[in-house]
Parts: C-alpha cells; sequence; structure tokens
C-alpha cells in the first residue's frame, strides 16, 4: 500500500480527496491529510454567509464522518513544518513524522497585507479564515457597543468586495478602497466598474477609488487612513482584502524551485522539481501564474489523481478564468479575453442600461464571426449561453448585438437556440468540469432518473451554482427525448404535481388526509411536503379553517401562531387597514401587559405580541376575543392584510377612500388560504404611502377611479406588480381581485408568491389580463363563484379552538403536566424582554 | 447550551428498567406527537396511527436547543418513519434518532409501549 500524504485542507486539498476516493484504485493507497485550520475544509468562496447566519458547519465541505467512512486519516489544527525529501517524510510542528510516497501541497494562500505603517494596529484584520471573521465579529461588536460605525475594506478586487458585503452585513458602514481607478480590475473596465460602483454605493456602501494609503493612522488603534494625495477617511475599522500571496514556506525550505514572487514550481502535470511531489490551487506557480479560482483548482487536483494513478492527463495551455457570481447582491461575469488583454483588433459592443443597472459587453473579431470574452453587470443571466459561444466557438449570428440584446426579430428563441444543439465536450459546469456529453450520458445509460440524480452523478451545478437553469435544460430535453415524461411531483408520496392534485381534490371531493394518500398516493405516512400542501389545497376547495386536521398543518397552522426562535409563539390580531380605535390600543396594551409579551409593530400596520408559550396562547386570544379581536392569520400562508395610507378621509391631497377600501378587502380575503401568504395594499393617489406595488394586489386611486396591480413582492426578490386594469370601480377592482386570486390559487406551484408565479405564467399579464377581464378561458363564472364561497364561509378559528374544549388540548406544552417548558430564558431589552441568544 | 443533550441517551429495548406511565392512548393526536414529562426530561411521543405503531424521542433539537420537536410533522422517507423539526425542517428518523437532511447528532429515541390505552415510555434510569 502506497502513502498518499496532502498537506493542506481548504477546498482545493479536500477536492483532491474527494476525486481520490472516487477512483477505482482508491483502496491500494493509504491517504493522509493535515489542514492546519482547527476545522475541516470549508466553502471560502461563500464566507461572507457566514455574518447572515450561516455556520461553519453549514459552509463544510463534507460531512464530519466524511473523512472516517473513506478510510482518510484526516489530522486537523496539525501544521506541517518540514519535508525530508531524502528520507520522504514530513514533520508536523511536534516533531512527530509521517513517510509518503506521493506528497501534494495543497498549502493555498495567505491574505496579502501590504507594508503600510501602521498594519499592526488594533483593528486592522484580514478576511482568509473563519478565526479571521471570528476576531473581525466581536470587534466590530465592540465598536456597534461604543456608538462607531466605520469600516474600511482595503481592496476592490473580487475578495475585497466579498469582505466588504461581509462587513455591511456586521452592521457597520462599509468603505471600499482601491488603488487602481477601477474596482475589480483584474476582471472589468471602466464602464463595468462605474455600473458595479453605483450599484453598490445604492446600497449604501461607499467606494473610493484611485487611493493609496501611506500609513495608518492612530495610537493604539487604527483611526483613520491617511492617502499619499494628503486626504484621509476617518474609519474605526480596516479588512485588508488586497490580494493572497501562496504558502510557499515548506516548499522553499525543502529546496523545491519557487518563483521570484512566490509560488511553487510546476510543470502540466502539476509535479514540483520533485517528481514525487505536486503542488495544486493557489500555492502552485504554473505558467508563471497564481490561478486564484476554484474551478483551475479543482481541475488541478484531477490532474494529480490521474498522474499518481499512471495516467497521463495534464493542465491545457490556457487556462479559462471566466466567472459568474454575485457580488453584494450585483451578479457580475466576466469570461475569455474581456479586456482584450492580446491587443488584438477587435470589435467591442456595449450595452449600457442606467436605469435598470445593467452594463453588457462583449469582444468579437473584426469579421464578426467570433467571440473572444465579455463582461456582464447587474444581469449575467446570458453568461452560460454566451460562455458556451465563446468556449465552443460557435458560429455568431449574423447581427453580433443580438447576443445581448436579444433577438429582435420577435421569435423569442434564446441566444444559444436548442441546448441539445450543443457539442457533446461543451463543458456546461466549470467549477466541476462537467460536460454536455457527461450530463447527457449518464440519464441515456439509466444512471439517472431526474435533475436530483443527475446533480448526484456528475456534480454538475455543485460548485457555484450558476450552470444549474442549463444543467436542468438538459436533463428535461434528454428525459424528453427519450419519452421520459418530466414531472414536478410534490414529494414521494405522490405522483402528482400541485395543480394536479388540485384538480383530484376537488372532482373526487376528498376531505382528509388519509383518504386521498390511500386512494391516490403512493402509500406511507406522507411528509413535511405533501401535508401542508393537502392542508392547504382542501382549505381553499372546501373552505376549511386550520383546525379541521391540525395534524397536516404546517407548524405555525397547527397552533395558530408564528413559533419564534425559542419555541414561544407571537399573537398578530387583525386591525384591518390598520385602522384601530384609541380603546382598542389600550385593551391591547392591557392585554400585552397581561402577559408581559414583546411589543412592536408589524410591517403591515398591527402589533405583534411575542414570548407567549404555548399554554398561554388560548389565555391570550380569548381575552383578544372578548375585546372583539380576531386571528390575523399571520401564522398562515394566506392573506396577512392590506395596508393602507389615510386617503381623502384626512389627506390633503387623498382622490379616494383608500382605508375604507383597504378595510373591505382585507376583511373580503381574510383566513383565505393560498400557496404562499398574500399581502395587498391601497394607495389614496400616485404618491402611493402604502406601498401597493410591493404586494401581490395594489390599488391606487386615480381621477376617474382606481388602478388595480397585481403580482408585486419585497422579500428576497422584489418586484413590483404590474397593471391589470384602469380607472376601474370599487366593485370592479373586487371582481378582477377575486379571479386572479382564485386563478393563481388553482394554478401555482407549492409556497409559490404571485410575483414569482406571475413570471412564469406563460403569455405573463397581458395573458393574466385576458383571462381575468375578458374571460379568454371560459373559467371567470367559476372563479367568482368559488371566491364567493371562500368569503362567505370564512370563520374566525381562533374562536373556533378556544370554544372547543377537544381543540384546546392542543395548546399544552405537556399532557401529562400542566407545567409550562422549564427551558425558556429571557433577558431583558430596552425594558422589554427577548429569548437568550442561541448558543 | 449542548450540556441539556446530555441527559438523552437512545435507550433499546433489552435496557429499559423503568415503564413510565405517560398518559392515555387518547391524550395523543392522531398522527402527530405530543410532549411528555418524566423527571427532568422532555420527550416527544408520535401515534402514527395509519400503521398503528408509537415512537419516542427527545423533545429538544439538536440543531439550536430548542424544546420543539413533539410539535414537529410526522411522515415517512423512503420507508423510515421521520419527524421534522417545526423550527427548521430538520427531520430524525424516528428509529434510530439519524438526521436525514443534514449532519446534525442524531437524537435519542425510546421504546414505547400500549397496553389498555395507556401509553408506556420505556427508560433506563
Amino acid at each position: 500500500m502506497k502513502n498518499v500524504v496532502v498537506i493542506g485542507n481548504g477546498m482545493v486539498g479536500y477536492k483532491f480527496c474527494e476525486k481520490f476516493v472516487a477512483s477505482e484504485k482508491f483502496s491500494e493507497y493509504k491517504l493522509t491529510v493535515f489542514g492546519e485550520e482547527p476545522r475541516r475544509a470549508y466553502d471560502r468562496v461563500h464566507l461572507s454567509e457566514y455574518y447572515s447566519g450561516k455556520t461553519a458547519e453549514d459552509l463544510s465541505m463534507s460531512s464530519a464522518s466524511w473523512y472516517e467512512e473513506n478510510n482518510i486519516d484526516l489530522h486537523v489544527s496539525e501544521m506541517i513544518t518540514e519535508i525530508d525529501r531524502e528520507e520522504k517524510t514530513v514533520a508536523n510542528h511536534r516533531g512527530i513524522k509521517y513517510s509518503y510516497d506521493y506528497l501534494i501541497l495543497a498549502t493555498g494562500s495567505s491574505a496579502f497585507v501590504p507594508p503600510i505603517p501602521g498594519v499592526e494596529k488594533e483593528g486592522v484584520f484580514v478576511y482568509r479564515t473563519i478565526e479571521d471573521l471570528e476576531a473581525t465579529e466581536a470587534f466590530a461588536k465592540k465598536l456597534k457597543a461604543a456608538g462607531k460605525t466605520e469600516a474600511a475594506v482595503l481592496g476592490g478586487g473580487l475578495l475585497g468586495l466579498e469582505a466588504a458585503n461581509a462587513v455591511k452585513n456586521l452592521g457597520l458602514n462599509a468603505h471600499i478602497v482601491e488603488f487602481a481607478p477601477r474596482l475589480m480590475p483584474r476582471q472589468l473596465d471602466k464602464g463595468a466598474s462605474d455600473m458595479l460602483q453605483s450599484k453598490i454605493e445604492s446600497l449604501g456602501l461607499k467606494v473610493h477609488l484611485s487611493k493609496q494609503t501611506q500609513f495608518i493612522q492612530g495610537d493604539k488603534t487604527i483611526e483613520g487612513l491617511q492617502y499619499v494625495d494628503d486626504t484621509e477617511l476617518k474609519v474605526d475599522m480596516l479588512v485588508v482584502s488586497a490580494g493572497i500571496r501562496p504558502r510557499d514556506e515548506v516548499a522553499r525550505e525543502c529546496g523545491l524551485e519557487v518563483g521570484t514572487r512566490g509560488g511553487i514550481l510546476v510543470n502540466n502535470q502539476m509535479q514540483t522539481t520533485d517528481p514525487n511531489i505536486y503542488a495544486i490551487g493557489e500555492c502552485a506557480l504554473l505558467n508563471n501564474m497564481i490561478y486564484g479560482l476554484v474551478a483551475p483548482g479543482y481541475d488541478m487536483a484531477e490532474i494529480v489523481v490521474d498522474q499518481i494513478l499512471g495516467g497521463e492527463k495534464e493542465m491545457p495551455s490556457y487556462i479559462d478564468m471566466s466567472t459568474q457570481l454575485k457580488l453584494i447582491g450585483t451578479e457580475v461575469a466576466s469570461f475569455g479575453d474581456a479586456l482584450n488583454d492580446a491587443k488584438e483588433e477587435i470589435d467591442e459592443i456595449t450595452y449600457v442600461n442606467k436605469r435598470n443597472g445593467v452594463y453588457k459587453k462583449i469582444n468579437v473579431t473584426k469579421d464578426g464571426k467570433k467571440l473572444l470574452g465579455g463582461i456582464l453587470v447587474g444581469d449575467s443571466s446570458d453568461y452560460n449561453a454566451l460562455f458556451q459561444i465563446y468556449n465552443t466557438a460557435m458560429k455568431l449570428p449574423e447581427e453580433p448585438e443580438d447576443l445581448i440584446l436579444g433577438n429582435r426579430g420577435g421569435d423569442g428563441g434564446s441566444l444559444l437556440g436548442d441546448v441539445m444543439d450543443l457539442p457533446d465536450d461543451a463543458q456546461i459546469c466549470s467549477c466541476e468540469s462537467v460536460t454536455k456529453g457527461q450530463i447527457c450520458g449518464v440519464i441515456q445509460n439509466g444512471e439517472a432518473k431526474d435533475l436530483a440524480d443527475v446533480v448526484s452523478c456528475t456534480k454538475a451545478g455543485t460548485g457555484c451554482g450558476g450552470c444549474k437553469p442549463m444543467v436542468k435544460d438538459l436533463t428535461d430535453a434528454t428525459l424528453k427525448s427519450l419519452g421520459i415524461e418530466v414531472k414536478d411531483n410534490i414529494c414521494e408520496h405522490f405522483d402528482y404535481n400541485r395543480q394536479e392534485l388540485y384538480h383530484i381534490i376537488q372532482v373526487k371531493g376528498y376531505t382528509t388526509f388519509d383518504e386521498i394518500l390511500d386512494k391516490n398516493g403512493n402509500g406511507g405516512h406522507g411528509c413535511e411536503l405533501c401535508k401542508p400542501l393537502i392542508a392547504s389545497l382542501m382549505a381553499t376547495i372546501h373552505a376549511d379553517t386550520a383546525n379541521k386536521e391540525y395534524t397536516i398543518q404546517d407548524s405555525n397552522d397547527r397552533f395558530l401562531a408564528n413559533i419564534q426562535r425559542n419555541g414561544t409563539y407571537s399573537v398578530v390580531p387583525r386591525i384591518a387597514g390598520g385602522e384601530l380605535t384609541a380603546q382598542q390600543l389600550i385593551d391591547l396594551g392591557e392585554i400585552g401587559k397581561r402577559y408581559d409579551l414583546y411589543t412592536k409593530i408589524t410591517g403591515g400596520q398591527r402589533i405583534d405580541f411575542f414570548g407567549a408559550t404555548l399554554n398561554q396562547l388560548p389565555k391570550i386570544w380569548k381575552d383578544l376575543i372578548d375585546k372583539g379581536f380576531e386571528s390575523g392569520h399571520a401564522y398562515g400562508k394566506s392573506l396577512r392584510t392590506v395596508k393602507s395610507c389615510v386617503g381623502s378621509t384626512w389627506c390633503r391631497y387623498g382622490m379616494d377612500e383608500s382605508v375604507s377600501f383597504a378595510i373591505e378587502l382585507e376583511n373580503r380575503y381574510r383566513g383565505m388560504r393560498s400557496p404562499h401568504k398574500i399581502k395587498g395594499g391601497v394607495s389614496g393617489c400616485i404618491r402611493e404611502c402604502a406601498e401597493a406595488r410591493g404586494k401581490d394586489f395594489g390599488v391606487i386611486a386615480v381621477e376617474g377611479g382606481w388602478n388595480l396591480y397585481v403580482g408585486g413582492n419585497g422579500g428576497a426578490t422584489p418586484r413590483h406588480a404590474e397593471l391589470l386594469a384602469e380607472q376601474i370601480d370599487n366593485e370592479t377592482v373586487i371582481k378582477y381581485i377575486d379571479r386572479f386570486l382564485m386563478f393563481y390559487m388553482r394554478t401555482a406551484k407549492p409556497l409559490q408568491r404571485t410575483a414569482a408565479w406571475l413570471d412564469r405564467l406563460e403569455g405573463g399579464i397581458e395573458h393574466l389580463k385576458e383571462v381575468v377581464i375578458n374571460d379568454k378561458l371560459g373559467i371567470a363564472k367559476d372563479l367568482d363563484q368559488e371566491m364567493k364561497t371562500l368569503v362567505n364561509k370564512f370563520e374566525c378559528e381562533w374562536k373556533q379552538a378556544i370554544e372547543d374544549p377537544e381543540m384546546m388540548k392542543r395548546f399544552s406544552h405537556f399532557v401529562n403536566s400542566d407545567d409550562d417548558d422549564d427551558n425558556l430564558v429571557f433577558v431583558p431589552l430596552r425594558e422589554q424582554k427577548m429569548p437568550q441568544h442561541w448558543k | 447550551m449542548e450540556e441539556i443533550l446530555e441527559i438523552y441517551k437512545s435507550t433499546a429495548l433489552e435496557n429499559v428498567t423503568t415503564w413510565f406511565e405517560a398518559a392515555k392512548v387518547s391524550d395523543f393526536p392522531k398522527n402527530g406527537g405530543a410532549c411528555i414529562k418524566y423527571k427532568e426530561k422532555q420527550i416527544a411521543v408520535f401515534n402514527f396511527e395509519r400503521k398503528n405503531t408509537w415512537y419516542a424521542c427527545q423533545n429538544v433539537c439538536p440543531h439550536k436547543m430548542e424544546m420543539v420537536i413533539s410539535r414537529g410533522m410526522i411522515g415517512d422517507q423512503n420507508g423510515i418513519p421521520k419527524v421534522a423539526c417545526p423550527m427548521h425542517k430538520k427531520t430524525f428518523s424516528l428509529e434510530n434518532g439519524e438526521n436525514l437532511n443534514g449532519d446534525l447528532a442524531p437524537i435519542a429515541t425510546y421504546p414505547v409501549k400500549i397496553k389498555n390505552d395507556i401509553v408506556y415510555i420505556g427508560f433506563s434510569d
């Protein structure tokens, strides 16, 4: 058995192990891995997500047991300090020796800290490891507690922008300081940088270009940056992200050849000057270059596995550095020779749309036949297609500008035409080097039956994920070519999608989950996907409340309250249109005080009580109902609120009574279950104080009636609602909203909001107008009738629950004791309370 | 916080020394769960009525250490009975406690027996 030793357990080091384990002859080798960090390899590319809630475990590349399961000896927190090439051994910092037959250096790189006077001051950090992030976070907390908020990131490259995003996520004001006159100088031109700058500045970050730092101000602790042009920037913290330096110390000391500016010299087989030692990833100097991206690193790992096993694979002489990513919420991509480094005679085609924040540039040959490279900022949805065209040197359309402007002839074809027209060796996933041939192959040979199988067989799409749409298209097209129907079944228990189940329940009149599972399902018990979905469908079809069959309801619907971080609940009574009397306000205040609840105003103009235990819920609701309140359904996939401005009732600009109309609409659709939550808004004039266009349905008063907008939402992908009808009266507004909502409830996918539904609705808003206004499908009467039933059958489910002793049994923490959960710990917060922090 | 987990250890049927009388069958929802108190322990008990089988496990979710598993939704995955935590939908096998959709530590499971419409949970303490 031969010993293979890997020094370094970063992304590339891990990838080497993964590829090695997957090889047929792995059992003939003993693999030992050393990592100097205290944890297993993690995803450094998405490091900034550590501050937006991901844990170190979430970022981990493998499960805790993976190394053991695969018989890999992993040593974390262990630094290799010496290589003895004569003896073929490595020694760790405690002097313990391990022998090797093949040695892989995957030592990666460290953050480059430029020799600026003062970088040793307190408050100066680098951005590289989880430990760096933890130290930065701890310092940021101290700053915020002291009322300090300004933080700079030195370096406006790819990593610098990631770091700036991380700093922003920490709640500090981020300043990006870049020496070059543009952001991401290695990938972007001036136009692209300008667009990226305005996008990130609109998010509150500040960009300072062409700034060279002379020294860092402050005594012990940083107070600011002094630039050479005599200007300065006052900051309380600095994160240095000015590039990387390869970790070549051990290689250097054992006499391996290294580059003048660092990096372990390797040939195309990734072999160092010692044939038994390989170097891969950011520590390797190949073609006199350090490749700081994950994709080439993964390729290097694959080459070395092949080399050890006696193969003949080599790294290509030209390594593609194309990249597509999301930086501070902005899509950025560059591919091929984006900056015309080759200095050839080319044609540049540029599209700039400052209104939408989109910049696209492509470089094509003078004869207009070949795509050489390009840049996309603000919208990189065409990246995959453009990359394929560039990478496979496909012939360009007659008018090359169609590539970025779209085909304006109106046939709606995609840039690439049919994905199946790509050659088999077209690389679809560049992170994992998966070709079209491999993707189609695993389906054709029966290894994969659906998208999930394709992903697990080929690993396509598991890196940056940018190729996922194309992998899906290829999978669907291949399945279709084999005559296999592509289905979006809801889960393993049903061979139906949501719309089909809706139809089945409606036609067969099923009223219990068991009935549906027994007659139309695949047996078993159901699961957390199909149960709440069927609960929602039955609520829509039969106008049931969530009390009907409460164990198939999503957790929040089961307890008619929103579960919060510590397992307690929040309570939100309906305050239709946001209107309430002073007496009601007093009543609410008294109830909140009685149960010692944390109180806050919600975004939907109501009052939210937090910290109610399961045992308290019915008591609180009884008190609320006694005072005339009812459930606000804040816990359900149902109508939340219809937000309103004060309208012509009080406002001197108001065109109509927005509050009255909002109350009417909220009371009409209250309690109704839908594929996802629904929000509404009514504004009394075009100043739009109710933000109605950010809602699923929004109504705005104009001269001569109301304008009705549909399909908007806030959330992760904000979308403005689109105009459905203009200058219509109250009755028509209601008729159209009825039909729109009912049509949506019938046809949406599970947990799809109206915005996503409308985006994917064939024909879009124009088709919706045809259905809702002109009744093109001839279903308007049914839609009207179904909605009428829902409206008429409304019942407050909390009132139902507290009046039925059997239902009340649900609301106790223990079935064999009246005690409350003794695990709850609250801490004080600004004269109220909050749950103790997690961990 | 992790010390909460220390008191929950999976108990095999052959190691049961105490059959704790928890509650009546009718105190538990059909095809759902509820929580019982045994000494300082909180135990989630699930009634898989469709196959007339019962399972019990720790009530604390090892993800964020909150006492909520009993309020989770039950179901099965490839024939394995499971529960989904109501907090973040982490799912656990009720046969061996394994986290089915992640790398969390397994949860402790306990034997359940039904006699004369009374639910008993088996403990070794």
